[in-house]
Protein backbone atom coordinates (compact mmCIF):
# COMPACT_ATOMS: atom_id res chain seq x y z
CA UNK A 1 0.00 0.00 0.00
CA UNK A 2 1.69 3.15 -1.17
CA UNK A 3 1.89 5.35 2.38
CA UNK A 4 0.27 9.00 2.15
CA UNK A 5 1.35 12.27 1.05
CA UNK A 6 2.31 14.81 3.79
CA UNK A 7 -0.70 16.18 3.54
CA UNK A 8 -2.34 12.60 4.53
CA UNK A 9 -3.67 12.54 1.47
CA UNK A 10 -3.08 9.90 -1.19
CA UNK A 11 -0.39 10.22 -3.34
CA UNK A 12 -0.67 11.96 -7.17
CA UNK A 13 1.47 9.26 -8.40
CA UNK A 14 1.29 5.37 -8.81
CA UNK A 15 4.30 3.12 -8.38
CA UNK A 16 4.64 2.78 -11.96
CA UNK A 17 4.78 6.33 -12.30
CA UNK A 18 1.51 6.72 -14.40
CA UNK A 19 -1.00 9.36 -12.52
CA UNK A 20 -3.57 8.20 -9.72
CA UNK A 21 -6.41 9.83 -11.43
CA UNK A 22 -5.80 7.67 -14.17
CA UNK A 23 -5.10 4.54 -12.84
CA UNK A 24 -8.04 5.11 -10.41
CA UNK A 25 -10.69 5.92 -13.01
CA UNK A 26 -9.12 2.72 -14.91
CA UNK A 27 -10.84 0.89 -12.77
CA UNK A 28 -13.69 2.90 -10.37
CA UNK A 29 -16.62 4.69 -11.39
CA UNK A 30 -17.31 7.81 -10.24
CA UNK A 31 -20.02 9.44 -8.58
CA UNK A 32 -22.10 12.98 -8.19
CA UNK A 33 -20.43 13.58 -5.11
CA UNK A 34 -16.49 11.75 -5.39
CA UNK A 35 -14.28 11.33 -7.98
CA UNK A 36 -12.37 7.83 -8.82
CA UNK A 37 -9.23 9.16 -6.99
CA UNK A 38 -11.13 10.04 -4.32
CA UNK A 39 -13.55 7.08 -3.75
CA UNK A 40 -9.91 5.49 -3.54
CA UNK A 41 -8.85 7.45 -1.44
CA UNK A 42 -10.88 6.50 1.05
CA UNK A 43 -9.81 3.09 1.31
CA UNK A 44 -5.81 4.53 1.31
CA UNK A 45 -6.29 6.64 4.19
CA UNK A 46 -8.28 4.21 6.18
CA UNK A 47 -5.89 1.71 5.76
CA UNK A 48 -2.59 3.91 7.14
CA UNK A 49 -5.32 5.46 10.06
CA UNK A 50 -6.22 2.20 11.13
CA UNK A 51 -2.92 0.48 11.52
CA UNK A 52 -1.23 3.67 12.60
CA UNK A 53 -4.25 3.88 15.30
CA UNK A 54 -2.96 0.03 16.51
CA UNK A 55 0.14 1.07 17.02
CA UNK A 56 -0.56 4.28 19.28
CA UNK A 57 -3.08 1.85 21.27
CA UNK A 58 0.18 -0.72 21.58
CA UNK A 59 3.07 1.59 22.12
CA UNK A 60 1.87 5.29 23.26
CA UNK A 61 5.09 5.18 25.26
CA UNK A 62 6.63 5.22 22.04
CA UNK A 63 4.76 7.65 20.43
CA UNK A 64 4.97 9.91 23.60
CA UNK A 65 9.11 9.78 23.40
CA UNK A 66 9.11 11.05 19.51
CA UNK A 67 6.28 13.17 19.29
CA UNK A 68 3.21 12.28 16.58
CA UNK A 69 5.06 13.60 13.38
CA UNK A 70 8.22 11.47 14.23
CA UNK A 71 5.82 8.86 15.08
CA UNK A 72 3.59 8.79 12.34
CA UNK A 73 6.41 8.72 9.91
CA UNK A 74 8.24 5.55 11.82
CA UNK A 75 4.88 3.71 11.55
CA UNK A 76 4.61 4.63 7.77
CA UNK A 77 8.25 3.31 7.14
CA UNK A 78 8.05 0.19 9.41
CA UNK A 79 4.50 -0.79 7.90
CA UNK A 80 6.82 -0.15 4.20
CA UNK A 81 9.09 -2.31 5.35
CA UNK A 82 6.95 -5.31 7.19
CA UNK A 83 3.27 -4.99 5.80
CA UNK A 84 0.92 -6.93 7.52
CA UNK A 85 1.33 -10.77 7.29
CA UNK A 86 -1.37 -11.97 9.43
CA UNK A 87 -4.64 -11.19 9.53
CA UNK A 88 -4.12 -10.77 13.37
CA UNK A 89 -3.19 -7.33 14.56
CA UNK A 90 -1.63 -8.28 17.55
CA UNK A 91 1.49 -9.10 15.22
CA UNK A 92 1.73 -5.92 13.35
CA UNK A 93 4.59 -4.38 15.97
CA UNK A 94 6.55 -7.49 16.39
CA UNK A 95 9.61 -6.38 13.90
CA UNK A 96 9.53 -3.14 15.76
CA UNK A 97 12.62 -3.45 17.83
CA UNK A 98 14.67 -4.41 15.17
CA UNK A 99 13.36 -1.85 12.93
CA UNK A 100 14.19 0.97 15.09
CA UNK A 101 17.54 -0.39 16.22
CA UNK A 102 18.50 -0.84 12.02
CA UNK A 103 17.26 2.60 11.33
CA UNK A 104 18.24 4.78 14.22
CA UNK A 105 17.86 8.07 12.56
CA UNK A 106 14.27 8.08 12.86
CA UNK A 107 14.29 8.26 16.28
CA UNK A 108 17.41 9.94 17.10
CA UNK A 109 18.62 11.07 19.24
CA UNK A 110 15.88 9.48 21.67
CA UNK A 111 17.17 5.91 20.31
CA UNK A 112 18.24 4.11 23.63
CA UNK A 113 15.08 5.83 24.90
CA UNK A 114 12.65 4.42 22.23
CA UNK A 115 14.38 1.10 21.92
CA UNK A 116 13.85 0.39 25.77
CA UNK A 117 10.29 1.67 25.22
CA UNK A 118 9.32 -0.53 22.69
CA UNK A 119 10.97 -3.54 24.13
CA UNK A 120 8.57 -2.99 26.97
CA UNK A 121 5.46 -2.26 25.62
CA UNK A 122 6.09 -5.27 23.10
CA UNK A 123 6.94 -7.55 26.28
CA UNK A 124 3.06 -6.10 27.62
CA UNK A 125 1.84 -7.62 24.25
CA UNK A 126 3.50 -11.05 24.85
CA UNK A 127 2.15 -10.59 28.59
CA UNK A 128 -1.67 -10.10 27.20
CA UNK A 129 -1.17 -12.95 24.80
CA UNK A 130 1.17 -15.42 26.40
CA UNK A 131 0.62 -18.58 27.15
CA UNK A 132 0.38 -19.81 30.90
CA UNK A 133 1.18 -23.35 32.00
CA UNK A 134 -0.16 -24.19 35.60
CA UNK A 135 2.04 -22.96 38.27
CA UNK A 136 3.85 -24.63 40.73
CA UNK A 137 2.44 -24.70 44.15
CA UNK A 138 4.59 -24.92 47.90
CA UNK A 139 3.92 -28.61 47.44
CA UNK A 140 5.61 -29.17 44.31
CA UNK A 141 8.90 -28.07 45.71
CA UNK A 142 8.86 -30.08 49.03
CA UNK A 143 11.47 -32.44 49.41
CA UNK A 144 13.25 -31.29 46.07
CA UNK A 145 17.18 -30.11 46.73
CA UNK A 146 17.84 -26.59 45.88
CA UNK A 147 21.11 -27.48 44.22
CA UNK A 148 18.92 -29.95 41.54
CA UNK A 149 16.10 -28.16 41.12
CA UNK A 150 15.70 -25.86 37.45
CA UNK A 151 12.42 -24.14 37.55
CA UNK A 152 10.27 -23.35 34.74
CA UNK A 153 8.99 -19.30 34.48
CA UNK A 154 5.58 -19.08 32.39
CA UNK A 155 5.88 -17.63 29.16
CA UNK A 156 4.19 -14.91 29.14
CA UNK A 157 6.74 -13.06 31.90
CA UNK A 158 9.36 -11.26 29.91
CA UNK A 159 12.11 -9.67 32.05
CA UNK A 160 13.85 -6.64 31.20
CA UNK A 161 16.99 -4.59 31.81
CA UNK A 162 15.96 -0.96 30.59
CA UNK A 163 18.48 2.30 30.76
CA UNK A 164 15.48 4.31 31.54
CA UNK A 165 12.34 4.57 33.92
CA UNK A 166 10.34 3.48 31.24
CA UNK A 167 7.56 1.90 33.69
CA UNK A 168 6.84 5.23 35.62
CA UNK A 169 6.72 7.37 32.00
CA UNK A 170 4.50 5.08 30.13
CA UNK A 171 2.02 5.47 33.46
CA UNK A 172 2.12 8.90 33.17
CA UNK A 173 1.27 9.02 29.47
CA UNK A 174 -1.38 6.62 29.97
CA UNK A 175 -2.99 8.49 32.75
CA UNK A 176 -2.59 12.17 30.40
CA UNK A 177 -3.92 10.75 27.18
CA UNK A 178 -6.29 7.86 27.32
CA UNK A 179 -7.62 6.35 24.43
CA UNK A 180 -10.09 3.79 23.77
CA UNK A 181 -9.59 0.77 22.03
CA UNK A 182 -8.30 0.09 19.35
CA UNK A 183 -10.72 -1.22 16.48
CA UNK A 184 -10.78 -2.63 12.85
CA UNK A 185 -12.74 0.52 11.52
CA UNK A 186 -11.20 4.36 11.25
CA UNK A 187 -12.84 7.60 11.36
CA UNK A 188 -9.97 9.57 9.76
CA UNK A 189 -8.34 10.83 12.36
CA UNK A 190 -5.26 12.97 11.82
CA UNK A 191 -2.70 13.27 13.73
CA UNK A 192 -0.65 16.89 14.14
CA UNK A 193 2.66 16.82 15.74
CA UNK A 194 3.32 17.46 19.84
CA UNK A 195 6.46 18.09 21.95
CA UNK A 196 8.67 15.23 22.71
CA UNK A 197 8.75 14.13 26.30
CA UNK A 198 11.87 12.65 27.39
CA UNK A 199 12.17 9.39 29.97
CA UNK A 200 14.37 9.69 33.02
CA UNK A 201 17.61 7.62 32.77
CA UNK A 202 18.44 5.19 35.31
CA UNK A 203 18.91 1.71 35.33
CA UNK A 204 15.42 0.22 35.50
CA UNK A 205 14.71 -3.86 36.11
CA UNK A 206 11.58 -4.82 35.43
CA UNK A 207 9.18 -7.98 35.33
CA UNK A 208 6.15 -7.34 32.70
CA UNK A 209 3.75 -10.38 33.97
CA UNK A 210 -0.09 -11.14 34.05
CA UNK A 211 -2.12 -11.42 37.06
CA UNK A 212 -5.76 -13.03 37.09
CA UNK A 213 -6.02 -11.66 33.56
CA UNK A 214 -4.54 -8.12 33.85
CA UNK A 215 -0.96 -6.77 33.22
CA UNK A 216 1.11 -5.80 35.30
CA UNK A 217 4.98 -4.26 35.55
CA UNK A 218 6.91 -4.88 38.28
CA UNK A 219 10.08 -3.26 39.59
CA UNK A 220 12.92 -5.15 40.73
CA UNK A 221 15.76 -5.01 42.61
CA UNK A 222 18.90 -5.71 40.85
CA UNK A 223 19.60 -8.86 42.61
CA UNK A 224 16.01 -10.20 42.14
CA UNK A 225 16.23 -9.55 38.42
CA UNK A 226 19.92 -11.69 38.52
CA UNK A 227 18.13 -14.60 40.02
CA UNK A 228 15.50 -14.38 37.74
CA UNK A 229 17.10 -14.36 34.46
CA UNK A 230 19.47 -17.16 36.05
CA UNK A 231 16.37 -19.58 36.51
CA UNK A 232 15.19 -18.44 33.15
CA UNK A 233 18.55 -19.49 31.57
CA UNK A 234 18.36 -22.63 33.17
CA UNK A 235 20.69 -22.25 36.47
CA UNK A 236 19.55 -24.55 39.19
CA UNK A 237 18.09 -22.56 42.39
CA UNK A 238 21.53 -22.90 44.08
CA UNK A 239 23.00 -21.36 41.39
CA UNK A 240 20.96 -18.60 40.51
CA UNK A 241 21.24 -17.39 44.11
CA UNK A 242 24.52 -17.34 44.40
CA UNK A 243 25.12 -15.22 40.81
CA UNK A 244 23.32 -12.56 42.97
CA UNK A 245 24.37 -12.83 46.38
CA UNK A 246 26.79 -9.71 47.86
CA UNK A 247 29.38 -10.26 50.03
CA UNK A 248 28.07 -7.05 51.76
CA UNK A 249 24.82 -8.08 53.25
CA UNK A 250 24.68 -10.69 55.57
CA UNK A 251 23.72 -13.98 55.48
CA UNK A 252 20.73 -14.16 57.81
CA UNK A 253 19.53 -10.70 55.82
CA UNK A 254 19.87 -12.24 52.45
CA UNK A 255 17.95 -15.65 53.12
CA UNK A 256 15.63 -14.07 54.61
CA UNK A 257 15.00 -11.18 51.82
CA UNK A 258 15.30 -14.21 48.93
CA UNK A 259 12.92 -16.07 51.12
CA UNK A 260 10.28 -13.18 51.10
CA UNK A 261 10.96 -12.12 47.14
CA UNK A 262 10.09 -16.30 46.26
CA UNK A 263 7.22 -16.04 48.26
CA UNK A 264 5.74 -12.79 46.25
CA UNK A 265 7.12 -14.69 43.04
CA UNK A 266 5.57 -18.18 43.97
CA UNK A 267 2.27 -16.25 44.94
CA UNK A 268 2.26 -14.66 41.69
CA UNK A 269 2.29 -17.82 39.76
CA UNK A 270 5.36 -17.17 37.81
CA UNK A 271 6.88 -20.54 38.23
CA UNK A 272 5.63 -23.27 36.33
CA UNK A 273 5.05 -26.89 35.59
CA UNK A 274 6.33 -28.71 32.16
CA UNK B 1 -49.18 -26.61 10.83
CA UNK B 2 -52.85 -25.98 11.24
CA UNK B 3 -55.28 -28.94 11.64
CA UNK B 4 -58.89 -29.35 13.31
CA UNK B 5 -60.58 -32.63 13.95
CA UNK B 6 -63.24 -32.06 11.08
CA UNK B 7 -61.00 -31.08 8.22
CA UNK B 8 -57.91 -32.89 9.51
CA UNK B 9 -54.42 -31.66 8.27
CA UNK B 10 -54.48 -28.38 6.51
CA UNK B 11 -51.22 -26.54 5.98
CA UNK B 12 -51.77 -22.72 6.93
CA UNK B 13 -48.50 -21.92 5.27
CA UNK B 14 -48.49 -22.55 1.57
CA UNK B 15 -44.87 -22.34 0.67
CA UNK B 16 -41.72 -22.97 2.84
CA UNK B 17 -40.85 -19.14 2.77
CA UNK B 18 -44.16 -18.31 4.29
CA UNK B 19 -44.04 -21.07 7.26
CA UNK B 20 -40.49 -19.34 7.86
CA UNK B 21 -42.02 -16.21 8.60
CA UNK B 22 -44.24 -17.15 10.68
CA UNK B 23 -41.98 -19.01 13.00
CA UNK B 24 -38.70 -18.11 14.05
CA UNK B 25 -36.57 -18.37 11.46
CA UNK B 26 -34.42 -21.03 12.91
CA UNK B 27 -33.09 -22.79 9.25
CA UNK B 28 -30.22 -24.42 8.70
CA UNK B 29 -27.52 -21.99 7.92
CA UNK B 30 -27.79 -20.52 12.01
CA UNK B 31 -27.77 -24.20 12.63
CA UNK B 32 -31.50 -24.36 13.95
CA UNK B 33 -30.60 -21.63 16.34
CA UNK B 34 -32.91 -19.10 17.53
CA UNK B 35 -30.49 -16.94 19.48
CA UNK B 36 -32.35 -13.47 19.79
CA UNK B 37 -30.46 -9.86 20.43
CA UNK B 38 -27.25 -9.78 20.71
CA UNK B 39 -23.98 -7.76 21.12
CA UNK B 40 -20.39 -7.90 20.56
CA UNK B 41 -18.22 -8.93 23.13
CA UNK B 42 -15.62 -6.22 23.70
CA UNK B 43 -12.69 -5.64 25.87
CA UNK B 44 -13.71 -2.74 27.54
CA UNK B 45 -16.80 -4.37 29.01
CA UNK B 46 -15.05 -7.60 30.32
CA UNK B 47 -15.03 -6.73 33.92
CA UNK B 48 -18.64 -5.95 33.58
CA UNK B 49 -19.57 -9.06 32.06
CA UNK B 50 -17.94 -11.25 34.30
CA UNK B 51 -18.48 -9.52 37.56
CA UNK B 52 -22.32 -8.53 36.66
CA UNK B 53 -22.93 -11.22 34.79
CA UNK B 54 -25.92 -9.29 32.88
CA UNK B 55 -28.66 -11.40 30.98
CA UNK B 56 -27.61 -11.07 27.49
CA UNK B 57 -29.29 -13.66 24.27
CA UNK B 58 -25.64 -14.37 23.00
CA UNK B 59 -22.14 -12.52 22.14
CA UNK B 60 -20.75 -11.98 18.98
CA UNK B 61 -17.06 -12.44 19.11
CA UNK B 62 -14.57 -11.34 16.16
CA UNK B 63 -12.78 -14.95 15.84
CA UNK B 64 -9.42 -13.08 15.11
CA UNK B 65 -9.24 -11.98 18.36
CA UNK B 66 -9.66 -15.71 20.11
CA UNK B 67 -7.12 -17.56 17.47
CA UNK B 68 -4.13 -17.68 19.81
CA UNK B 69 -2.53 -20.70 21.16
CA UNK B 70 -3.07 -18.99 25.11
CA UNK B 71 -3.42 -15.91 27.03
CA UNK B 72 -6.07 -13.55 28.15
CA UNK B 73 -8.31 -13.36 25.57
CA UNK B 74 -8.67 -17.38 26.21
CA UNK B 75 -8.58 -17.36 29.43
CA UNK B 76 -12.08 -14.47 29.06
CA UNK B 77 -13.42 -16.42 26.57
CA UNK B 78 -13.68 -19.79 28.28
CA UNK B 79 -14.94 -17.43 31.52
CA UNK B 80 -17.57 -16.50 28.90
CA UNK B 81 -18.60 -19.50 27.42
CA UNK B 82 -19.24 -21.00 31.00
CA UNK B 83 -22.16 -18.49 30.87
CA UNK B 84 -23.03 -17.30 27.70
CA UNK B 85 -23.95 -18.52 24.31
CA UNK B 86 -21.38 -17.08 21.72
CA UNK B 87 -21.11 -16.66 17.81
CA UNK B 88 -18.02 -16.28 16.13
CA UNK B 89 -17.70 -13.56 13.74
CA UNK B 90 -14.57 -13.45 11.19
CA UNK B 91 -12.63 -10.19 9.46
CA UNK B 92 -9.76 -12.15 7.32
CA UNK B 93 -10.97 -14.79 5.51
CA UNK B 94 -11.85 -12.81 2.76
CA UNK B 95 -14.65 -14.40 0.75
CA UNK B 96 -13.78 -13.03 -2.61
CA UNK B 97 -9.68 -13.07 -2.26
CA UNK B 98 -7.45 -14.88 -4.95
CA UNK B 99 -5.06 -15.34 -2.92
CA UNK B 100 -4.94 -18.90 -1.58
CA UNK B 101 -6.80 -19.75 1.39
CA UNK B 102 -4.80 -20.12 4.35
CA UNK B 103 -4.75 -23.78 6.05
CA UNK B 104 -2.91 -21.84 9.21
CA UNK B 105 -5.65 -19.79 9.48
CA UNK B 106 -8.41 -22.31 9.11
CA UNK B 107 -6.76 -24.79 11.29
CA UNK B 108 -6.96 -22.07 13.89
CA UNK B 109 -10.49 -21.33 12.96
CA UNK B 110 -11.33 -25.18 13.44
CA UNK B 111 -10.14 -24.86 17.02
CA UNK B 112 -12.11 -22.10 18.23
CA UNK B 113 -15.19 -23.32 16.54
CA UNK B 114 -14.52 -26.52 18.61
CA UNK B 115 -13.53 -24.38 21.51
CA UNK B 116 -17.15 -22.24 21.45
CA UNK B 117 -18.94 -24.65 19.85
CA UNK B 118 -20.80 -21.56 18.13
CA UNK B 119 -23.69 -22.96 15.68
CA UNK B 120 -22.01 -21.34 12.39
CA UNK B 121 -19.61 -18.56 11.52
CA UNK B 122 -19.89 -15.55 9.68
CA UNK B 123 -17.34 -13.63 7.68
CA UNK B 124 -17.33 -10.99 4.26
CA UNK B 125 -18.26 -10.70 1.19
CA UNK B 126 -14.91 -8.96 0.38
CA UNK B 127 -11.68 -8.88 -0.64
CA UNK B 128 -8.35 -7.72 1.43
CA UNK B 129 -5.37 -8.91 1.28
CA UNK B 130 -2.73 -9.57 -1.72
CA UNK B 131 0.24 -11.59 -2.03
CA UNK B 132 0.04 -12.42 1.42
CA UNK B 133 0.00 -8.40 2.69
CA UNK B 134 -3.19 -7.64 4.55
CA UNK B 135 -4.74 -4.76 4.53
CA UNK B 136 -6.82 -5.01 7.59
CA UNK B 137 -9.93 -3.74 5.84
CA UNK B 138 -13.40 -5.20 3.78
CA UNK B 139 -12.99 -4.24 0.49
CA UNK B 140 -15.80 -3.95 -1.72
CA UNK B 141 -15.53 -6.37 -5.13
CA UNK B 142 -16.81 -6.10 -8.92
CA UNK B 143 -20.21 -8.09 -8.90
CA UNK B 144 -18.69 -10.57 -11.60
CA UNK B 145 -19.48 -13.83 -12.34
CA UNK B 146 -15.73 -14.61 -12.29
CA UNK B 147 -16.24 -13.62 -9.03
CA UNK B 148 -19.65 -15.41 -7.72
CA UNK B 149 -17.54 -18.48 -9.09
CA UNK B 150 -14.48 -17.61 -7.54
CA UNK B 151 -16.51 -16.85 -4.18
CA UNK B 152 -18.72 -19.32 -3.86
CA UNK B 153 -15.90 -22.35 -4.31
CA UNK B 154 -13.90 -20.49 -1.78
CA UNK B 155 -17.19 -20.44 1.05
CA UNK B 156 -17.81 -24.32 -0.23
CA UNK B 157 -14.03 -24.83 0.56
CA UNK B 158 -14.41 -23.19 4.14
CA UNK B 159 -17.50 -24.83 5.22
CA UNK B 160 -16.55 -28.02 4.13
CA UNK B 161 -13.35 -27.50 6.25
CA UNK B 162 -14.56 -25.80 9.36
CA UNK B 163 -17.73 -28.08 9.89
CA UNK B 164 -20.13 -25.91 10.90
CA UNK B 165 -22.54 -23.79 8.44
CA UNK B 166 -20.67 -20.39 6.78
CA UNK B 167 -23.27 -17.30 6.40
CA UNK B 168 -21.72 -14.80 4.56
CA UNK B 169 -21.88 -10.89 5.34
CA UNK B 170 -22.58 -7.86 3.02
CA UNK B 171 -20.38 -5.07 3.94
CA UNK B 172 -20.37 -1.59 3.54
CA UNK B 173 -18.50 0.18 0.19
CA UNK B 174 -17.31 3.71 -1.09
CA UNK B 175 -16.60 2.50 -4.24
CA UNK B 176 -17.86 1.07 -6.97
CA UNK B 177 -16.40 -1.26 -10.28
CA UNK B 178 -16.68 -0.37 -13.86
CA UNK B 179 -16.49 -4.34 -14.26
CA UNK B 180 -19.58 -5.14 -12.44
CA UNK B 181 -22.24 -7.08 -14.28
CA UNK B 182 -24.92 -6.76 -11.31
CA UNK B 183 -26.03 -5.15 -8.79
CA UNK B 184 -24.38 -6.03 -5.48
CA UNK B 185 -27.97 -7.89 -4.04
CA UNK B 186 -27.79 -9.78 -7.48
CA UNK B 187 -24.12 -10.84 -6.36
CA UNK B 188 -24.88 -11.80 -3.03
CA UNK B 189 -27.73 -13.63 -4.00
CA UNK B 190 -26.05 -15.95 -6.55
CA UNK B 191 -22.86 -16.11 -4.33
CA UNK B 192 -25.62 -17.15 -2.13
CA UNK B 193 -27.51 -20.02 -4.22
CA UNK B 194 -23.46 -21.50 -5.52
CA UNK B 195 -22.24 -21.71 -2.25
CA UNK B 196 -25.19 -22.95 -0.88
CA UNK B 197 -24.65 -20.91 2.75
CA UNK B 198 -26.70 -18.23 4.61
CA UNK B 199 -26.70 -14.87 4.70
CA UNK B 200 -25.85 -12.30 7.45
CA UNK B 201 -28.09 -9.39 6.29
CA UNK B 202 -26.38 -6.26 7.88
CA UNK B 203 -28.86 -3.52 7.64
CA UNK B 204 -26.65 -0.98 8.20
CA UNK B 205 -23.73 -1.78 5.75
CA UNK B 206 -26.93 -1.70 3.52
CA UNK B 207 -28.20 1.74 3.97
CA UNK B 208 -24.11 3.39 4.07
CA UNK B 209 -23.63 1.50 0.70
CA UNK B 210 -27.16 2.69 -0.71
CA UNK B 211 -26.44 6.56 0.27
CA UNK B 212 -22.71 6.39 -1.28
CA UNK B 213 -24.03 4.31 -4.31
CA UNK B 214 -27.44 6.24 -4.46
CA UNK B 215 -29.58 3.23 -5.20
CA UNK B 216 -32.87 2.70 -2.83
CA UNK B 217 -32.08 0.30 0.19
CA UNK B 218 -35.36 -1.47 -0.48
CA UNK B 219 -34.21 -2.81 -3.64
CA UNK B 220 -31.39 -4.84 -1.54
CA UNK B 221 -33.65 -5.60 1.11
CA UNK B 222 -36.12 -6.92 -0.81
CA UNK B 223 -33.85 -8.50 -3.40
CA UNK B 224 -31.57 -11.06 -1.37
CA UNK B 225 -33.27 -14.44 -0.85
CA UNK B 226 -35.01 -14.33 2.58
CA UNK B 227 -34.92 -17.97 3.39
CA UNK B 228 -31.01 -17.82 3.21
CA UNK B 229 -30.69 -15.25 6.02
CA UNK B 230 -29.23 -16.76 9.54
CA UNK B 231 -28.58 -13.34 11.36
CA UNK B 232 -28.80 -9.75 10.94
CA UNK B 233 -26.62 -6.63 11.92
CA UNK B 234 -27.65 -3.35 13.13
CA UNK B 235 -24.86 -0.44 13.71
CA UNK B 236 -23.91 3.27 13.69
CA UNK B 237 -22.24 4.93 11.18
CA UNK B 238 -20.57 8.65 10.52
CA UNK B 239 -22.12 10.95 8.11
CA UNK B 240 -19.53 13.37 6.49
CA UNK B 241 -20.19 16.22 3.57
CA UNK B 242 -19.84 13.82 0.83
CA UNK B 243 -19.85 10.08 1.90
CA UNK B 244 -20.86 8.03 4.94
CA UNK B 245 -18.19 5.86 6.35
CA UNK B 246 -19.17 2.46 8.66
CA UNK B 247 -17.40 3.49 11.88
CA UNK B 248 -19.59 1.68 14.40
CA UNK B 249 -19.44 4.17 17.07
CA UNK B 250 -22.83 5.39 17.10
CA UNK B 251 -26.31 4.75 17.97
CA UNK B 252 -28.32 3.39 15.26
CA UNK B 253 -30.51 5.81 13.13
CA UNK B 254 -34.36 6.05 12.26
CA UNK B 255 -33.78 5.03 8.73
CA UNK B 256 -31.43 1.95 9.50
CA UNK B 257 -34.01 1.01 12.03
CA UNK B 258 -36.48 0.88 9.15
CA UNK B 259 -34.55 -1.38 7.26
CA UNK B 260 -34.56 -3.64 9.70
CA UNK B 261 -37.79 -3.62 10.39
CA UNK B 262 -38.62 -4.45 6.59
CA UNK B 263 -35.79 -7.12 7.01
CA UNK B 264 -37.42 -9.18 9.83
CA UNK B 265 -40.75 -8.56 7.88
CA UNK B 266 -39.56 -10.73 5.17
CA UNK B 267 -37.05 -12.78 6.80
CA UNK B 268 -38.68 -13.00 9.92
CA UNK B 269 -37.36 -12.53 13.55
CA UNK B 270 -34.00 -13.17 13.04
CA UNK B 271 -30.82 -13.05 15.45
CA UNK B 272 -30.15 -9.44 15.30
CA UNK B 273 -26.79 -8.29 16.69
CA UNK B 274 -25.94 -4.59 17.41
CA UNK B 275 -22.04 -3.86 16.43
CA UNK B 276 -20.19 -0.92 18.30
CA UNK B 277 -17.04 -1.74 18.04
CA UNK B 278 -14.88 2.21 18.34
CA UNK B 279 -15.25 5.00 20.63
CA UNK B 280 -17.43 2.02 23.28
CA UNK B 281 -19.84 3.05 25.79
CA UNK B 282 -20.76 1.38 28.66
CA UNK B 283 -21.72 -2.14 28.63
CA UNK B 284 -25.82 -0.75 29.83
CA UNK B 285 -25.36 1.82 26.98
CA UNK B 286 -24.79 -0.69 24.06
CA UNK B 287 -27.19 -3.13 25.43
CA UNK B 288 -30.03 -0.31 26.06
CA UNK B 289 -29.32 0.13 22.55
CA UNK B 290 -29.50 -3.58 21.03
CA UNK B 291 -32.61 -3.93 23.05
CA UNK B 292 -34.61 -1.55 20.80
CA UNK B 293 -34.62 -4.19 18.25
CA UNK B 294 -37.25 -5.92 20.94
CA UNK B 295 -40.20 -3.68 19.74
CA UNK B 296 -39.53 -4.47 15.96
CA UNK B 297 -39.44 -8.21 16.25
CA UNK B 298 -42.24 -8.13 18.86
CA UNK B 299 -44.32 -6.55 15.82
CA UNK B 300 -43.13 -9.22 13.47
CA UNK B 301 -44.31 -11.79 16.06
CA UNK B 302 -47.52 -10.33 16.44
CA UNK B 303 -48.22 -10.09 13.22
CA UNK B 304 -47.15 -13.34 12.48
CA UNK B 305 -49.72 -14.20 15.28
CA UNK B 306 -52.86 -12.30 13.80
CA UNK B 307 -52.13 -14.07 10.40
CA UNK B 308 -51.63 -17.60 12.01
CA UNK B 309 -54.97 -16.68 13.87
CA UNK B 310 -56.91 -15.21 11.05
CA UNK B 311 -55.91 -18.32 8.96
CA UNK B 312 -56.55 -20.58 11.73
CA UNK B 313 -60.10 -18.25 11.69
CA UNK B 314 -61.13 -19.35 8.09
CA UNK B 315 -60.87 -22.56 8.20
Amino acid sequence: MRPLNDDWQMQATAADGRAMVDVAAEFIKPNDRLTSFERIELYNRQYWFRLIDVFYEDYAGLAAILGETRFNRLCQQYLIQYPSKSGLLRFLGRKLEDFISNEPQLTEPQTAMALDMVRFEWAQIQAFDGARKPPLTPDDLLGKEPSQMRLRMQPYLTLLHTQHAVDHFLVAVKKQVPRGEASNASNGTIYSGKRRRSVKAGETFLAVHRLENIVYFKRLEPAAYEILTAIRDGATLTDAIASAVSPDVQPEAWAAQIQEWFKTWMSFGWFCRK
Amino acid sequence: MGWSPASGFQPFAKTAQELQRFFMPANRFNGFTDLGIGIGLRVPHYNHILSKKPTVDWFEIISENYMVDAGRPLEILDQILEQYQVVQHGVSMYFGSTDPLSREHLKGLKRLVRRTSTPFLSDHLCWGSVDGSYTHDLLPMPYTWAAVKNTAERIRAVQDFVGVPVIVENVSSYAEFHLSEMSEWEFLSEVAEQADCGILLDVNNIYVSSQNHSFDPLDYVNGVPHERVGQIHIAGHSKYERYILDTHDHAVIDPVWKLYARAIELCGPTATLLEWDAKIPSFDEVHREALKAKKYLQAVREKAGAKRREKLALR
